[in-house]
């Protein structure tokens, strides 16, 4: 299927910075896409060419195989990193204004933004002022007038900076419901915590260039790096099992009488059986599993320059 | 574009709802009739006059009693009192000031006349003095007249005074009555009205714009429409704004106006206009002849040339203002670009003070032709009479004047308003333009 974004050899540059060094980037439907990478790696520069803010000196973006054009804005929700509404005005007028800017009419932004409002449950803030509202109220405010016009493409640069734990929440799984209803979300950050709860795919920009990208699952497999945990039950006093050449021991301790517990990285090439068989000798495995590096982790390898092949 | 209609709207709505729109719609006119008559009718009040005591040794002011502003008494029998005397006298009292008139060795007028003195616990007004200086030199030509054996009676009985209608003759021999001074007073309002317009709402552009930028909107703004889009839908929306005020400032002034003249005019206007068609010169009655004269002026080409020369002069600087609103990030660092864009406009200003004494002057073309200055410099001569060609090849240069400037800021704009927490400097926008 074509993937809704195709992006191709972009190339942006503000003077002597190069802020893109020709990306290219498959972003499929309905999926959530973490654009990760430390600040100033170049994630805004390459959303802001997205939503057409800035035009890319090289390359392109297919919005569903063709050139990303002006009327397909209004099937893009953004909410930027820089993000605000207007003080003085009221909540709802505002909202409204925002969704018709998005090409909706004022019956239908009026209809959809009351469902929004009653799901958040602040109806009674339709006529106050923005200055009236707290922050975290805003930053509400802020998400539903991303998403109300239901964007096909919701992009959201750095959506977790600022809110507050509870105001996260709340946009995480309404990001989710929205993944699950056909949209597909791109999100930018440099924190890591929200990405494998959330995310099905992710990208990693360093310095301007795409490092890697992939599915997590797959994405923590390609960076495995042998681990594993292993629990087992033994009778007091037993001996340690006889571990298979090779192996190397990370860490060891017995949890409690007769429960142990042990990380270890294994040699390539050696089977599960070969690890579980000197268990079965002294007692019975409990647990097993390989230990998948965190994408905090690969997040902060690569970025430290330890980069290993894609 | 279709979203510019949205942008105006909320630019318009936004500010026509305000209740600072609504006070100075009302209150502006009434605070602009009231800086005109406030200080005429503070004048006109009556104020207790000064008491200035005379020691008039030759008796030459025969016991005049002064006027409604200053009040003679007299010391006397005057031979009884010196200067010294008098002026221990003086100051015991409450009196406002001491005349002393001395009498000459021979009672030679003229000798007299340059030995007056007055003399006062403070600086003595101006008018007072002018006031006395006039008594004496008007008793001393009556003294110095009946020496010569003229009767002062006759002479007072010569003096004419001489009033010149003006009269404006056209090609079709047509007349009409008319009047520099009202047409000056006329002009410049206009002026210093085009001033205040493209200050106050340029402004206020310069103000949404960094409204938007400070809090950051526009960022989400962009995403939606472009910023070109932005820029003009925010211009057009606040020149709107602008506009509605002017009219409703000047159904006001015309609803105050013919309130004014038919409640304290009434009948007496009627033969006015009739004795107008009739070309009649009117005799008497200054006010009458003053709504004859205001009734004379082309209102049409007027209230035309402002709404057009306000629009035009708007939109050339505001599209300034708007760029000097994006390329920075609070109101503090606007100083630096905003005095390139001011000098013209009090430039205009000034010079229209000028053009108002000479309308058809060569400074007063000129500056009527450059369109930074045009708007106030043209509005300024336009009440006196301007050739066609010379408002047509104005307005032209206007228009032009003003797709250049905001084709430049739309430059400036796009690129400035993605720029947070740096403040631009000449070098970068020249870069922008040139992208």
């Amino acid at each position: 299927m074509e993937p809704l974004l195709r992006i191709r050899g972009l190339k942006k540059r503000y003077g002597a910075h190069t802020a893109l060094d020709g990306i290219d980037l498959d972003i499929p439907r309905a999926e959530v896409f973490g654009l990760l990478g430390p600040n100033g790696a170049g994630k805004t520069s390459l959303i802001r060419i997205i939503n057409r803010i800035v035009e890319a000196d090289e390359g392109q973006v297919l919005f569903l195989g063709k050139p990303i054009g002006p009327e397909d804005v209004q099937r893009i929700g953004y909410m930027p990193e820089e993000r605000g509404l207007y003080q003085k005005m009221e909540v709802g007028e505002q909202a409204v204004y925002f969704a018709r800017l998005k090409g909706m009419t004022e019956a239908a932004a009026k209809t959809a933004l009351k469902e929004w409002f009653e799901r958040f449950s602040i109806e009674s803030w339709w006529k106050k002022k923005v200055e009236e509202l707290s922050k975290g109220m805003a930053q509400k405010v802020q998400f539903i007038t991303t998403v109300v016009h239901r964007p096909e493409l919701i992009i959201l640069d750095e959506p977790f900076s600022g809110f507050d734990p509870v105001n996260a929440d709340l946009v995480k799984d309404e990001i989710l419901r929205l993944s699950r209803e056909g949209a597909t979300v791109l999100f930018s950050t440099h924190r890591m915590e929200s990405v494998e709860s959330l995310c099905s795919r992710i990208a990693l920009i360093d310095r301007s260039k795409l490092v890697l990208q992939g599915p997590v699952g797959e994405v923590r497999k390609r960076y495995r790096e042998q681990l594993y945990r292993l629990e087992w039950s033994a009778a007091p006093g037993s001996s340690e099992p006889l571990w298979p050449t090779g192996v190397e021991i990370l860490e060891r301790s017995e949890v409690e009488p007769g429960h142990h517990r042990a990380r270890l990285r294994l040699p390539t090439g050696l089977s599960n059986a070969d690890v579980l068989r000197p268990i079965l000798e002294v007692g019975e495995p409990l647990f097993f599993e390989e230990v998948l590096p965190s994408i905090h982790e690969i997040f902060v390898r690569t970025v430290a320059g330890q980069t290993q092949p894609l | 574009m279709s979203h510019i209609g949205s942008i105006v709207g909320r630019e318009y709505a936004t500010r026509v709802r305000k209740r600072s729109f609504l006070i100075l719609t009302i209150v502006g006119p009434i605070l602009m009739a009231a800086v005109g008559i406030l200080p005429i009718y503070l004048a006109s009040l009556p104020e207790p006059a000064r008491q200035v005591v005379v020691l008039d040794k030759p008796g030459l002011l025969k016991g005049q009693r002064g006027n409604a502003d200053v009040e003679l008494r007299y010391l006397g029998p005057p031979e009884k009192f010196e200067l010294e005397e008098a002026k221990k006298l003086f100051l015991q009292t409450e009196e406002y000031a001491l005349l002393y008139i001395p009498t000459g060795s021979d009672s030679d007028p003229d000798f007299i006349a340059q030995r007056v003195q007055i003399y006062g616990r403070e600086d003595v007004s101006l008018n007072v003095k002018s006031y006395l200086e006039a008594q004496i030199r008007e008793a001393i030509e009556s003294e110095k007249l009946r020496a010569q054996g003229v009767d002062p009676a006759l002479i007072a009985q010569t003096k004419t005074q001489v009033t010149i209608h003006s009269f404006n003759l056209a090609e079709d021999g047509k007349e009409e009555q008319s009047s520099v001074e009202l047409k000056m007073a006329v002009s410049f309002l206009s002026a210093v009205l085009m001033y205040i317009f493209i200050f106050l709402f340029g402004a206020q552009v310069m103000t949404g714009v960094l409204e938007e930028k400070g809090s950051r909107v526009v960022e989400v703004l962009i995403s939606s429409v472009r910023p070109f889009e932005l820029m003009m839908g925010k211009i057009l929306g606040i020149g709107a704004v602008g506009l509605t005020q002017f009219a409703i400032w000047i159904v006001l002034t015309a609803v105050l106006y013919t309130g004014f003249t038919t409640l304290f005019l009434g009948d007496r206007l009627e033969a006015l206009r009739t004795a107008q068609e009739a070309g009649q010169v009117l005799e008497s009655g200054g006010m009458q002849n003053l709504v004859g004269m205001v009734e004379s002026l082309n209102f049409p080409l007027l209230l035309g040339g402002f709404v057009f020369f306000f629009l035009a002069g708007y939109l050339l600087y505001s599209a300034l203002f708007a760029a000097v609103g994006s390329a920075v990030d609070n109101p503090g660092d606007t100083q630096q670009f905003m005095m390139p864009i001011t000098i013209p406009i009090i430039a205009a200003f000034a010079v229209s003070t000028q053009v108002i004494e000479h309308p058809d002057g060569a400074l007063a073309f000129w500056f009527s032709m450059i369109p930074l200055t045009s708007p106030i410099v043209m509005m300024t001569r336009l009440v006196f009479g301007v050739p066609a060609w010379e408002l047509i090849l104005s307005m032209v240069l206007l228009i032009l004047g003003f797709l250049g400037t905001t084709w430049i800021a739309g430059k400036i704009y796009r690129s400035g308003i993605l720029m947070y927490g740096k403040k631009a400097s000449w070098a970068d926008l020249w870069k922008w333009i040139r992208n």
